[in-house]
C-alpha cells in the first residue's frame, strides 16, 4: 500500500483520540484517548520514516513511546491519589486545584 | 497480500480506537486499546519497522496496559457511575454536563479530521503516494534492531539519555503521587533516615547510643 493510506489511518486515529479527550469524563478513559492520539502521531512518524528510507522517524517514535509511558505513570498515580482522597473520578467535578 | 493485511490491520486499528472512545466501561476500553495496539504493530511491520513493532507489542500492549488494568481494577470498573454514587451521597457538587459540549467536541474532532486529511493527503507531494524508499532485506538494514540500536547510541545518544532520565523522573513522581497517605511534606518523622545513621551505623558505640540504649528508645530500632 502507498504511504497515503497509512497517513489517512493515522489522521483518523488522531481525530478519534481527540474526540475521546473532548467528550469522555472518566480520567482513565481520557488517558486512554491520549494514548490514541500519540499512536496516531507514531503511525505518521513511521510512515514518513518509511517514505524517506531513514531511521530518524523510528527513533522519534520510540521517544514518543517513552513519553507516553511517563504520562501513563504520572496520570495513573494521580488517579490513584484522587481515588484515595475519595474525590469523584470525573473530570467535570474535579474543578478545584486546592490541596 | 500486503494490501489484504493492511486493510485487516487498519480495520482493527480503527475499530479499536472507536471502541476506546465509545465503550462505557473503562475495562472494555482498555481491552479495545490492546486490540488497537496489536493491529497498529501489524501496520508498523508492514512499514518495515520491525523493532518498533516489537517494542509496541512488548512495552505498550504488555506492560503499560497491565498497569491500566491494575488501576481500573483498583479504582473500579464503572467509573462513570462512581461520580453519580458520590453525588447521591452528597460528597460531590452537582454535575453540569451539557450535551451541547459533547456535540461541540464531536464537531471539533470532525473539523480536526478534515484539516488533517487536507494537510496530509492534499499536499500534492508525490512522495506520499509512492511506496517509500527502496528496501533491500539484510541483517543490518533499515528497521532492524541493529540499525535502531546503532542510531540510538550514536546520532541520537542525547535523546536516548534524556528519555531515560525522563523515565526515571516519572517513576519517582509516580511513586510519590501514589503513596499511601498525605502529601510530599508529610514524611514520617521516626522513619526518616538521617545522615548520622549512614556515617555511624548502629552498634558503633557512641555516647548518644549508650544513653539511648539505657533509656531504650532511639537507636535500637
Amino acid at each position: 500500500m502507498s504511504i497515503d493510506w497509512y497517513l489517512a489511518v493515522s489522521a483518523i486515529v488522531f481525530s478519534l483520540g481527540a474526540l475521546g479527550v473532548m467528550t469522555r469524563r472518566n480520567p482513565l478513559v481520557v488517558l486512554l484517548c491520549l494514548e490514541l492520539m500519540l499512536n496516531g502521531g507514531n503511525l505518521a512518524l513511521i510512515a514518513f520514516s518509511r517514505m524517506w528510507g531513514n531511521g530518524d522517524g523510528q527513533i522519534l517514535a520510540i521517544v514518543v513511546m517513552t513519553v507516553a509511558a511517563c504520562e501513563v505513570c504520572i496520570g495513573l498515580g494521580m488517579i490513584v491519589a484522587i481515588y484515595r482522597r475519595h474525590l469523584p473520578i470525573d473530570v467535570d467535578e474535579l474543578r478545584e486545584l486546592q490541596g | 497480500m500486503s494490501a489484504v493485511l493492511f486493510f485487516l490491520a487498519a480495520i482493527g486499528v480503527i475499530t479499536g480506537a472507536v471502541g476506546v472512545v465509545v465503550l462505557r466501561n473503562p475495562f472494555y476500553s482498555v481491552l479495545a486499546l490492546v486490540t488497537h495496539l496489536v493491529s497498529l504493530a501489524v501496520l508498523f511491520l508492514l512499514l518495515r519497522a520491525e523493532f518498533v513493532a516489537a517494542v509496541q507489542v512488548v512495552v505498550y500492549a504488555g506492560a503499560v496496559m497491565v498497569l491500566y488494568v491494575f488501576v481500573v481494577a483498583y479504582v473500579g470498573g464503572e467509573g462513570d457511575t462512581i461520580g453519580e454514587r458520590l453525588r447521591s451521597n452528597g460528597l460531590a457538587g452537582p454535575g453540569s454536563v451539557g450535551s451541547g459540549l459533547r456535540v461541540g467536541g464531536a464537531i471539533a474532532a470532525g473539523a480536526l479530521l478534515v484539516e488533517l486529511l487536507i494537510a496530509l493527503l492534499g499536499t500534492g507531494l508525490e512522495a506520499t503516494s509512492g511506496y517509500g524508499a527502496p528496501y533491500v532485506s539484510g541483517p543490518r538494514t533499515y528497521g532492524t534492531p541493529a540499525y535502531i540500536g546503532q542510531l540510538l547510541l550514536t546520532r541520537f545518544l542525547l535523546a536516548f539519555e534524556l528519555a531515560s532520565f525522563l523515565l526515571l523522573i516519572a517513576a519517582v513522581g509516580g511513586v510519590v503521587l501514589a503513596r499511601r497517605r498525605g502529601g510530599i511534606g508529610e514524611a514520617d518523622e521516626h522513619e526518616a533516615f538521617t545522615p548520622l545513621q549512614l556515617l555511624r551505623p548502629s552498634g558503633t558505640g557512641t555516647t548518644a547510643e549508650g544513653v539511648g540504649a539505657a533509656t531504650g528508645s532511639r537507636f535500637t530500632s
